[in-house]
């Protein structure tokens, strides 16, 4: 065996949290020390498997599926456990590997009201597992299975641990998404008879699909279109994402922003897209026009917030806008953006809720004008937030400049055959949208981290540091968050300073991806 | 008159062993039942368990056997695959509700002997039911399942719920079987036969459908309609399985309505496949308003049982669902009808495992009383939410793999009409979890009573009944090979025509 065809390492790396669960769940729950070890040890152990991946993973060959893996799994119904890795999924795997392990090292000091470590642990666990087996599914009902597989262990984050509207908002988290994954899942069916009943493989639907009749292709898109889109979310169908952002934890907010959306978008580029190209082609225009909707509309919403946490909510709506604006041109550098601007927006989102955890943590609020003087009072807290916020707001050298500013610049030629009249209004209107950013967050920034500290708030948590200790003055970062944000930060440097880290590995992928479109 | 010789019809003892060992089974408790003193009792409980699990030993080896379809008394009545399929299904569903039954039966004023001997006799008619290919058997099968049923439905005498349980249920049961007697009158009227076969090559070599046919059709349907509570036929469900006792109710939802799908199966794919013009718009019709009804109404119940039944009649509409295109879908709708009913009986006699062992400690059926069951019975609650989740068709468990493969027959269908169908199941998966989230609320985020609970042991057969449901639950759902290539056996002898 050459060290090419180690394709364990994509099984071990997603199921080795589940075997983690089953560790746990033999912890008693009173030894809250030995449960914390396990899931940080297993942790650990599933983002060394990430990054071995990426170590072995061909990068000259980034175009083509590597880690390949193809086990029957249901014969019955033609389905297999068929697994691998390209250039786009390898980064979003990573970075699910990457953010999970982040999050259980915050978690260690920060387990959410009303406790229980255990079953908290074991549900980001599980959740890992989902996300995880999403990014390297290569057949549908796989696919589905691990999309679904999510749902419910972050119904419980947010329904448990989440804050005063929980119930609310898990609900409603769940609702949108089970309803948008079951009409998925009557697109994948149908998919699969138009495509002769042979199987669900994406690789197979992928040269079938184009042959499938338009009329049919528009409504199979249709119904995948309901599925992904919910969980982007797109305007109309993002009313779940406020809500739930804000009653989430502080930990489940990061997965939700890092990775969670990213499985909507990875499934208009990895299954709608290429495997029908000409519903794809109808249906661009109209995509994008939803997404500069979206990248005003939040804009909008976000200068309307008076919660920090709520506010960044809203900015994830206006960037996943920016993202799918990129994917609706079609085009390989629109495609580039788009999963450029996943994983930016994976990292400086994740990053802004942690903070905003963090915040809530000292301030024990997260009104925005109750808020004020951080840089006085928590000076190290606040200059990561403004490090953030320059990074949210697109600045060259970040990380979010490469993925908002190609998303825009690809409108400019879209896809032969689209309107390209259209997209040019688009792109007058994303780049608007630009400008919104830059007024939200600055004036975000400026509510919180400049001025002196208010009464409301400062004061009043004097006494209550991070680690409950009596104390006059808040504590600045502290150790943990050290280890949980400096990965992030890092990452956020040194892809904008150097995005072709990433783009040399998604632009083959993407090119490929693009095949039916003749490039 | 000419007179015709007689000659004996030839049985086949092996094809008849799993019925054989029941009927032997049946006597054996009621003659028990006479000689053992009433703190012996425990002792039916036993001998139920031991026949059924040894009514399951000729099943396996005629599964094994070589000969694929044993027939007896010309086609009357035939053991084939879907007929063994079944017949395991409803003899281990029925072994689970022996094991609920058994401390529930002990601790409650129940006649107990009579409480084995009529459930052992229930499971008789349905296992009669899975191989009669034959009007007559087709009823008498059906009658044999259902008066059992409607006594234990009443079993708690001194319950006028439990009372008002047993008295609707025999009522509108026998309405029911009088609306399919009718039509079965006329379809025997119309073809001249009573064999199921006969009838098939019959209506289908008609060519037009005569009116007669079409009512005598649709009042078979509508008979059977009332056995699976479908909307608007289900108006005894919701009381009935609340005023029965809980055992009894787990019966009713799980191996009685998958007995009356087994008879519908039978007809359609049997007797009626030359004329799906005269009843796949009907089911259609039946299975869009059975999800859609049951899960609204579920949406409103406070009452656990209540609110399970509302959700046995909305899961009852998936299992609808592929039959409002078998016409042209034969072997995918019956393949994805016995996949649902097998996860869905393994799912569904989980929750009502929970359901009990949960009010032996609350003494209460409200929903409110689950409240917080995760942090003072953190085993129960997992294992319900995994039950609730594979009910709302969440993968990797059971229940999907159901409605997948519901779906999927449909979908295979390929007219409009079937992709109608399959959105209004799309949009009722995701109503469904309303009520079975707001369930989950309760186990999860709703703190416990301040007062605390009562401590009572789960008893071990009900233990034993929680383990074998929810390792079924999970490898259907992880491993669906397992339940699909059951499924996948289960084909008719002469159905279609082949």
């Amino acid at each position: 065996m050459t060290i090419r065809d180690a394709n364990w390492v994509l099984s071990a790396g997603t199921f080795l949290p589940i075997a983690g669960v089953v560790a746990l769940l033999a912890v008693p729950r009173a030894n809250e020390r030995a449960v914390k070890l396990v899931a940080l040890a297993t942790a650990v152990a599933t983002a060394a498997l990430a990054v071995l991946a990426l170590a072995w993973f061909d990068h000259g060959a980034a175009g083509t599926m590597q880690f390949v893996a193809q086990v029957d799994w249901i014969p019955v119904i033609k389905s297999t456990y068929f697994i691998g890795v390209d250039g786009i999924s390898l980064p979003l795997y990573v970075l699910c590997a990457i953010v999970t392990l982040l999050v259980v090292v915050y978690s260690l000091d920060h387990v959410p009201s009303p406790g229980n470590p255990k079953a908290f642990f074991a549900l980001l666990l599980v959740l890992q597992t989902g996300m995880a087996g999403t990014f390297i599914a290569q057949d549908l009902i796989l696919f589905f299975v691990f999309f679904e597989v999510v749902l419910l262990p972050m119904y419980f984050l947010i329904g448990v641990w989440g804050g005063e509207q929980r119930q609310y908002a898990s609900l409603k988290f769940f609702l949108f998404t089970m309803f948008g994954s079951a009409l998925m899942l009557v697109g994948f069916l149908s998919l699969f008879f138009k495509t002769g009943a042979e199987s669900f493989a994406i690789p197979y639907l992928v040269a079938e699909g184009a042959g499938i009749a338009r009329t049919a292709q528009l409504w199979i898109f249709a119904g995948m279109f309901v599925g992904f889109a919910v969980k982007v979310p797109m305007f109309p169908f993002h009313t779940w994402l406020p809500d739930a952002h804000t009653q989430a934890p502080t930990q489940g907010s990061v997965i939700l922003a890092a990775i969670l959306l990213k499985l909507g978008t990875y499934g208009f580029v990895r299954i709608a897209i290429p495997v029908l190209p000409d519903a794809a082609r109808a249906w661009a225009p109209w995509i994008g026009g939803l997404a500069v909707v979206g990248i005003i509309y939040g804009a909008l919403g976000c200068l309307a917030q008076t919660d920090m946490k709520r506010l960044i909510a809203f900015s994830s709506v206006a960037h996943m806008g920016f993202v799918m604006l990129g994917i609706s041109t079609l085009t390989s550098f629109g495609l580039n953006a788009a999963v450029f601007g996943m994983v930016a927006h994976g990292l400086i989102t994740g990053m802004l809720f942690f903070l905003a955890g963090s915040v809530k943590e000292r301030y024990h609020t997260l009104e925005i004008s109750r808020l004020g003087g951080m840089l006085t009072q928590v000076p190290r807290l606040g200059w990561i937030l403004g490090f953030c916020a320059m990074a949210s707001l697109g600045l060259p050298g970040l990380a979010g400049f490469w993925g908002e500013f190609p998303a825009i610049l690809s409108t400019y030629r879209p896809l032969e055959g689209l309107d390209t009249g259209l997209y040019r209004a688009y792109m007058v209107i994303a780049a608007l949208g630009t400008v919104f950013a830059a007024a939200y967050l600055l004036w975000l920034y400026q509510r919180t981290a400049f001025g002196t500290p208010r009464d409301g708030g400062g004061a009043a948590a004097v006494g209550h540091d991070a680690h409950g200790h009596a104390g006059t003055a808040l504590a600045d970062v502290n150790r943990y968050e050290w280890i949980a944000w400096t990965p992030l930060l890092v990452a956020i440097l040194a892809f904008g300073v150097a995005p072709n880290l990433l783009f040399r590995l998604v632009d083959p992928a993407v090119t490929a991806v693009l095949g039916a479109f003749g490039g | 008159m000419t007179t015709l010789a007689w000659s004996p019809p030839v049985v086949d003892y092996h094809g008849l062993a799993p019925e054989i060992v029941v009927a032997v089974g049946l006597c054996v408790v009621l003659l028990v039942d006479l000689f053992v003193a009433e703190r012996g009792k425990w002792v039916l409980s036993i001998l139920t368990s031991t026949t059924l699990l040894a009514a399951l030993l000729p099943v396996l080896t005629l599964a094994l056997s070589d000969d694929a379809v044993r027939e007896m008394f010309d086609g009357r009545y035939v053991v084939d695959r879907f007929s063994l399929v079944t017949k395991g299904l409803f003899l281990v569903a029925a072994y689970v509700v022996v094991l609920l039954s058994s401390a529930h039966v002990e601790e409650g004023d129940y006649w107990r002997g009579e409480w084995w001997f009529l459930l052992l006799s229930s499971v008789l008619g349905m296992l009669m039911m899975t191989s009669s290919r034959d009007l007559v058997s087709v009823f008498v099968a059906l009658e044999f399942l259902s008066i059992p049923a409607y006594m234990l439905a009443a079993w708690r005498k001194r319950d006028p719920r439990s009372n008002e349980a047993g008295v609707k249920y025999f009522l509108l049961g026998v309405f029911a079987s009088a609306v399919l007697l009718y039509g079965m009158s006329l379809v025997y009227g119309v073809t001249g036969s009573t064999l199921l076969a006969d009838i098939g090559a019959r209506v289908r070599a008609e060519g037009d459908l005569a009116a007669v046919e079409v009512l005598a059709i649709t009042f078979v349907v509508v008979g059977f309609a009332f056995k699976v509570s479908a909307v608007p036929f289900h108006t005894w469900a919701p009381d009935t399985y609340e005023g029965a006792p809980t055992p009894i109710t787990a019966f009713l939802s799980v191996a009685s309505k998958a007995a009356g799908f087994v008879a519908l199966l039978t007809l359609l794919l049997v007797a009626f496949p030359g004329a799906p013009a005269a009843w796949e718009p009907f089911v259609w019709v039946l299975s869009a308003l059975t999800m859609t009804v049951g899960n609204v109404l579920a949406l409103r119940q406070r009452n656990v049982v209540r609110l399970i039944a509302y959700s046995s009649v909305s899961q009852g509409g998936f299992v609808l669902m592929p039959l409002a295109v078998a016409g042209s879908q034969g072997d995918a709708a019956l393949r994805a009808v016995v996949t649902y009913l097998l996860a869905y009986a393994a799912t569904n006699l989980g929750v009502f495992a929970i359901v009990l062992a949960v009010s032996r400690r609350t003494g209460s059926g409200d929903v409110g009383s689950f409240a917080g069951l995760f942090s003072w019975a953190p085993a129960l609650g997992v294992l319900m939410t995994i039950f609730l989740a594979s009910l709302a068709g969440i993968p990797p468990l059971g229940g999907w793999i159901g409605k997948f493969a519901a779906f999927q027959a449909l979908l295979g269908a390929g007219t409009p009409w079937a992709y109608a169908l399959a959105v209004v199941g799309a949009v009722n998966t995701a109503v469904a979890f309303g009520y079975y989230g707001s369930l989950m609320r309760e186990i999860w985020m709703r703190p416990a009573p301040a007062e605390g609970v009562p401590a009572a042991p789960t008893p071990p057969s009900l233990s034993l009944a929680l383990g074998l449901t929810a390792v079924a639950t999970l490898v259907f759902g992880v491993l669906p090979g397992t339940v699909l290539r059951l499924a996948d056996l289960a084909t008719f002898a002469g159905a279609l025509g082949s």
